[in-house]
């Protein structure tokens, strides 16, 4: 059997093909100015930073001094502030975040009121970081002050506990940061894990449920393990948000350079720094803050990779399950 | 039909905007954050006595301003730190630097008990080297014998943003503590051997109001604004002086001028001087190429200097004294 309409059809497509493909040329275009404007953005910092790479090398990173006005500029105090308060808010939020995943995507609750409240979670992402900001002035430096207050006294024999929580208590603390940042990485945490643990084939929890488990012991012993590197891959991403983030942290840090054990005192990152002090920066104050923001996209970057890295590498084994 | 007339209407529109904005003169101004809201009153005054004359200050910073005026993307800059020699010699058609107002800085603290404190050179010095760390600290104490200080940890509270308020505070103490001058020295942001940073007055001024124990460095109209108790501070002349319009007012009168007009107080050494107060420097250059807007920028600056400084103690600013504003119209007549 052999008709003439695709023959006609074929000739059609062919004449099609022929033409030049604007659409493509046009999506090309615009992934390719993606890609240049993110090399750009690094080789435009590196450019500036020059100067101060070339005084400092790599002394930058583990010198303990930023003294604008004696040209003495090192980013340890900075680098470790980042590190900590990124790390505090993942101690905080992931729990509740993973919490609430496993909660979302088991049915404990109707569907709708599991929509509403991932929503709501994933609506958190959405307030912009100056709101947390003002947010965490009036609401979070009140309550960690008087915590603070209390602890001091508290914990006052208490080894290890007397060094994390020693006086003076400042309510703009590296523990207010921790906390506000630790909500604002919150929804990154849900979404990812949820999207994790909603991809654990049916038929491992039927099969564990066969076995004659619990639910319980059929979440913690089947499903979390199998969603692991999800739950991994939306941790690394978090901590990616969380170090990069600016404004907030800016408004509720304290905005210090000096070196303390204590969760109570004033601290820095290398992110407020540039927010605080770009805008009235000169000659190598200014290539040695372009260094800090070189160090800190290249750490940020680092680790969204690693964190996309382990994502796709868990799509690719959930795909083999299935 | 309809679509043609809204066409018409609208290229009217828009040519009537261009008209109107080729028969206006346009001044482009750019720097400090301090006295910007004067600055930024002064245009909209003199634009309802002028129509035809638009100012446009942007407050984006000392140190941006000078940036932008010596890279001639603007018409006038204003700096805090007025502009250094170096910064001058890469302008070339000349600088001249006017001051056009002035301001105190204050220390404000929270102890809700204590109305009047008074700080001795020495305390106040100490407490921003981190030195005293009590309130109750005798060297506080001795100073106010009518006052029960609580046994509280001093929180210090500075600015975290590079600032012209950090510079002239900085430069004050440096002035006056020479362990100051050596620990931490003067510059628009410096690494402060206590306390917690807050970016801009706002945020030193949230910190103060937040916990109490608290002191910090605030412009005068910042702290007169949002209610923060002030401490005397002792001068070089060992009174102790409250700032007030007046006692800022008594320090500026009593500046000696250079020729160029760039001067701070630094320890002033009247009776009744308070010791905190600055001017700030509107930057214009020598030699203007278009002749009407040198006139429009003259006859703006003027205004400011005379009808204009009747704003200042609403917003918070020290009004020149007379002897100021006749040397800095000298200087603004030496404009081209």
């Amino acid at each position: 059997m052999q008709t003439d309409a695709p023959a006609i059809d074929q000739g059609g497509i062919k004449e099609f093909q022929k033409r030049p493909d604007v659409f493509r040329a046009l999506c090309w275009l615009a992934s390719a100015a993606a890609v240049a404007t993110l090399a750009w953005i690094i080789f435009e910092i590196a450019r500036q930073s020059a100067p101060a790479v070339h005084k400092f090398g790599l002394g930058f990173l583990t010198a303990s001094k930023w003294v604008p006005n004696r040209s003495i500029f090192g980013v340890a105090p900075f680098l470790i502030g980042t590190a900590t308060s990124s790390l505090i808010a993942l101690i905080f939020a992931l729990p509740l975040g993973l919490a609430i995943a496993i909660f979302l995507s088991e049915d404990f609750l109707p569907l709708p009121v599991r929509q509403f409240v991932r929503f709501t979670v994933e609506m958190l992402a959405a307030i912009p970081s100056v709101v947390y900001g003002l947010w965490g002035i009036f609401v979070v430096i009140p309550l960690v002050q008087a915590f603070g207050s209390w602890a001091v006294v508290a914990f006052k024999n208490i080894p290890v506990l007397n060094t994390i929580f020693a006086p003076p208590a400042y309510g703009n603390s590296m523990l207010t940061a921790s906390l506000v940042l630790a909500l604002m990485i919150l929804p990154t945490i849900t979404a990812i894990s949820r999207s994790a643990l909603v991809a654990v084939p049916g038929t491992l929890r039927e099969g564990a449920y066969a076995l004659g488990s619990t639910r319980w012991e059929a979440i913690f012993g089947v499903i979390l393990p199998t969603a692991a590197p999800g739950i991994v891959a939306a941790t690394i991403l978090a901590l990616g948000r969380a170090m990069g983030e600016t404004m907030a942290v800016a408004m509720l840090i304290g905005n210090s350079s000096r070196l303390t054990w204590s969760l109570l005192s004033p601290a820095g990152t290398l992110a407020g720094l540039l927010a605080n002090q770009f805008g009235e920066a000169e000659g190598l104050q200014v290539s040695s803050l372009m260094y800090a923001a070189l160090l800190l996209v290249v750490l940020t970057l680092f680790v969204n990779i690693a964190g996309e890295a382990v994502l796709r590498y868990t799509q690719k084994q959930t795909a083999g399950i299935r | 039909m309809k679509l043609t007339f809204f066409i018409t209407l609208a290229i009217g529109a828009v040519s009537a905007i261009f008209a109107n904005s080729a028969a206006a003169q346009q001044l482009s101004g750019a720097g400090a954050s301090f006295p910007a809201p004067l600055y930024q009153r002064w245009a909209v005054e003199y634009n309802k006595l002028h129509p035809n004359v638009q100012v446009n200050y942007q407050s984006v910073g000392s140190g941006a301003g000078v940036k932008q005026f010596t890279q001639g993307t603007v018409d006038f800059a204003a700096s805090d730190a007025a502009m250094s020699d170096e910064e001058i010699e890469k302008v070339k058609q000349g600088v001249v630097m006017i001051p056009a107002t002035a301001g105190s800085i204050v220390v404000a603290y929270n102890l809700p008990e204590v109305k009047d404190l008074k700080l001795s050179r020495d305390a106040y010095a100490g407490i921003f080297l981190g030195k005293i760390t009590k309130w109750n600290d005798p060297a506080i104490a001795k100073d106010n014998p009518d006052v029960k200080l609580p046994d509280l940890p001093i929180n210090v509270a500075f600015r975290s943003d590079g600032s012209g308020t950090t510079f002239v505070f900085t430069k004050h103490l440096s002035a006056i503590s020479p362990d100051f001058a050596d620990e931490v020295g003067t510059d628009k942001s410096v690494t402060w051997p206590a306390g917690a940073g807050g970016k801009g007055n706002e945020g030193v001024t949230a910190l103060v109001k937040q916990a109490p124990g608290t002191i910090g460095y605030v412009e005068y109209g910042y702290a007169v604004n949002n209610g923060l108790s002030m401490a005397s501070l002792q001068n070089k002349a060992g009174k102790f002086v409250k700032p007030t319009d007046e006692s800022g007012a008594a320090t500026l009168g009593h500046v000696e001028f250079p020729e160029n007009l760039r001067i701070w107080p630094e320890d002033p050494a009247g009776d009744d001087d308070y010791p905190i107060a600055t001017f700030t420097w509107l930057l214009l250059y020598k030699k203007y190429s278009d002749a009407a807007k040198l006139k429009a920028l003259k006859e703006f600056i003027t205004y400011g200097l005379t009808d204009g400084q009747k704003f200042s103690s609403e917003l918070g600013y020290i009004p020149l004294p007379a002897a100021v504003v006749e040397k800095s119209k000298a200087a603004l007549a030496s404009v081209q």
